[in-house]
């Protein structure tokens, strides 16, 4: 694998990049109903009206406005907040911070546990383990994420007062920090205190998202090492005097991670898109809950920049996983 | 192909019936009007406690409303976003799926690329932003589960098209001269009703979830009752009756798991012997 092949798969995400932004732009500019008319009160004047349409560019044509869009975002130009008159591109990348630690939380959470359930299942095969996981990644798949969320606040945060129920920090603390990546800093700075009292807000959410992927991560690195199992290279490895521990964990596992994380990877973007609504349900500040309170007041350019954020991520991760099998598969790595 | 019943197509498919019923008869059913407030009566819990009050079965809400009525009621947009919904979704889905899968060339690349696009977008992020453009209300959940979902139809009906397009009879059909559309709809499509059928049940047990989540986040109709809007009430007085957020959990859960149920039961009856 080589940067030019990197490069050749960031180019081919351009197209689809314009796509979103188009999308996005038709959506928002052309169906009816006018961000101005969210701005302006009862005494505003005609003039008013007109000043503000052409400082936002809405007097100008649909393709005109579609160009001078794309200008402006290549300019790193994501246009001014309408309600909180402050740059976009400057709000959004203030709130990814705090989502991008509580997806990788998530992540994080749901490998090892999902890693571990597979695992076990197969180490006791017929045994309580294997039942077990196969249950537990029934109930965790058949529930939607929504109602597990529900069900975490619920049980974990009202019925039992284990955990805080919304929020990311103590408002408290929160002035402690100098950068956004909370949780980051805490660590690096050596602040056990401060980390503590972020994880524990961060349990919840992350848990909310990590339970659908840590089944489905179980379930097919299950599958996978049962199939591992049966190739020649595990009666090779016993044959040697290899324990089963060693077996499983450094020869059946290497083969079972390739087809596991093609499943997963596709999980993982979903993952990603369900920080939105994780983030409403517990009131987490992060740019779920900055889309759909700048969508209660039509802030558009906030709109607009959160999703141009989302998209970019989305097909990073894309990349990500794709480039991830090479890493995993020698035989991809040197081909 | 003969249908084979089977216990999943039993149970999923009487239950959606008895979920259709409550829907069409909620007028006739529940026993108050969803709507009406009762501040003598706040909080009520239902039938098994002992300080119940024997008209209002379920209990009532923080504004003393009936939960069984709100629930009945609740039915008729979960049942009217997942059909037009899905029948939206499903449609363009599907017809750009087939159309993709078998002209390839140009027509395959239009959709893919615009497929790409849209999964592009987390979910939910499309959902709010419809909202914020078209304002709250049914139309906008009914649009945001066709934006979400049609890309999984599409996906699945132009792989399969793919697959079925080299197939013996599709290209006998072709040297008999049959034309394009015949052979779309009157060869193709008919062997791809069963896998079309256990994906339409998935999407609708979906179609309910995105029902449930925007009326929670009060971006659906605000003026009719909503299983989401159930559980957003519920939410806040959760300590003084449990009831409310629990029971509106409970019907979402429980239509969702019958839709699947219900997916379930029509792949395995529609499935080949010799599979």
């Amino acid at each position: 694998m080589t940067a030019s092949t990197v490069l050749r798969r960031l180019l081919q995400a351009l197209p689809t990049l314009f796509g979103v932004v188009l999308i996005i732009f038709v959506l928002l500019r052309v169906v009816p109903g006018d961000p101005i008319s969210m701005m302006v009160t009862g005494e505003s004047t005609p003039d008013d009206i007109a000043r503000l349409r052409r400082a936002y560019g809405l007097d100008q044509p649909i393709p005109m406005q579609f160009a001078l869009y794309l200008a402006a975002l290549a300019r790193g130009d994501f246009g001014t907040s309408i309600t909180m008159k402050q740059d976009v591109l400057g709000l959004v990348l203030q709130r990814l911070p705090a989502t991008l630690e509580l997806a990788l939380c998530a992540f994080v959470l749901a490998t090892t546990t999902g890693m571990l359930a597979g695992l076990a299942a197969v180490r006791w095969r017929r045994h309580w383990p294997e039942a077990a996981v196969e249950g537990a990644s029934a109930v965790a798949l058949a529930i939607p994420e929504f109602l597990w969320a529900l069900i975490l606040v619920l049980a974990l945060s009202v019925a039992l007062p284990l955990f805080p129920s919304s929020g990311r920090v103590d408002p408290v603390v929160a002035t402690a920090f100098h950068t956004q990546f909370y949780l980051l800093e805490s660590l690096v700075t050596l602040q056990p205190h401060l980390a503590a009292e972020l994880l524990s807000h961060l349990a919840l959410p992350a848990l909310a998202l990590a339970i659908p992927l840590a089944a489905i991560i179980a379930r097919v690195l299950r599958t996978a090492l049962l199939e591992a199992m049966r190739q020649d290279y595990m009666l090779l490895a016993q044959v040697k005097g290899l324990s089963p521990n060693a077996a499983l964990l450094r020869h059946a596992l290497p083969n079972a991670l390739i087809p596991t994380v093609t499943v997963a990877g596709v999980q993982v973007v979903l993952l990603l898109g369900g920080t939105v609504l994780v983030e409403l349900i517990f009131a987490y500040p992060g740019l779920g809950n900055m889309l759909y309170r700048a969508a209660v007041n039509r802030d558009l350019p906030v709109i607009q920049g959160v999703t141009m954020v989302f998209s970019v991520l989305f097909v990073l991760l894309n990349l990500a996983v794709d480039l991830s099998y090479a890493l995993l598969d020698p035989r991809i790595r040197q081909a | 192909m003969r249908p084979r019943w089977n216990l999943p197509l039993l149970l999923g498919g009487g239950g959606v019936a008895v979920l259709l019923l409550v829907g069409l008869l909620a007028p006739w059913l529940a026993p108050h009007d969803p709507m009406e407030q009762d501040l003598l009566a706040q909080n009520l819990p239902p039938f098994w406690s002992a300080a119940r009050d024997p008209a209002y079965l379920l209990g009532t809400d923080s504004l003393g409303r009936d939960l069984l009525s709100r629930l009945i009621w609740g039915v008729r947009p979960a049942l009217l976003v997942m059909l037009a919904g899905t029948s939206l979704s499903g449609g363009v889905g599907m017809l750009l799926g087939l159309v993709a899968g078998y002209l390839g060339g140009w027509a395959d690349a239009l959709v893919s690329r615009t497929v790409e696009v849209f999964m592009s977008f987390p979910p939910m992020l499309l959902a709010i932003v419809l909202a914020a453009v078209i304002g709250p209300g049914l139309n906008t959940v009914i649009l945001a589960v066709a934006l979400i979902g049609w890309t999984r139809f599409a996906r699945v009906m132009r792989a399969e098209t793919l697959k079925l397009r080299e197939q013996d009879f599709v290209l006998a059909a072709r040297l008999m001269a049959v034309g394009g559309g015949r052979i779309l709809f009157g060869e193709i499509l008919p062997n791809l009703t069963p896998i079309a059928l256990a994906l339409l049940s998935l999407e609708m047990g979906r179609a309910i979830v995105v029902e449930a989540v925007l009326a929670f986040i009060g971006f659906s109709s605000s003026d009719i009752p909503t299983w989401g809007g159930v559980v957003a009430d519920g939410r806040d007085t959760f300590n003084q009756a449990w009831w409310v957020i629990t029971s509106g959990m409970a019907c979402i859960l429980a239509s969702v798991l019958l839709l699947n149920l219900l997916g379930d039961g029509l792949r395995r009856a529609t499935q080949r012997g010799d599979e």
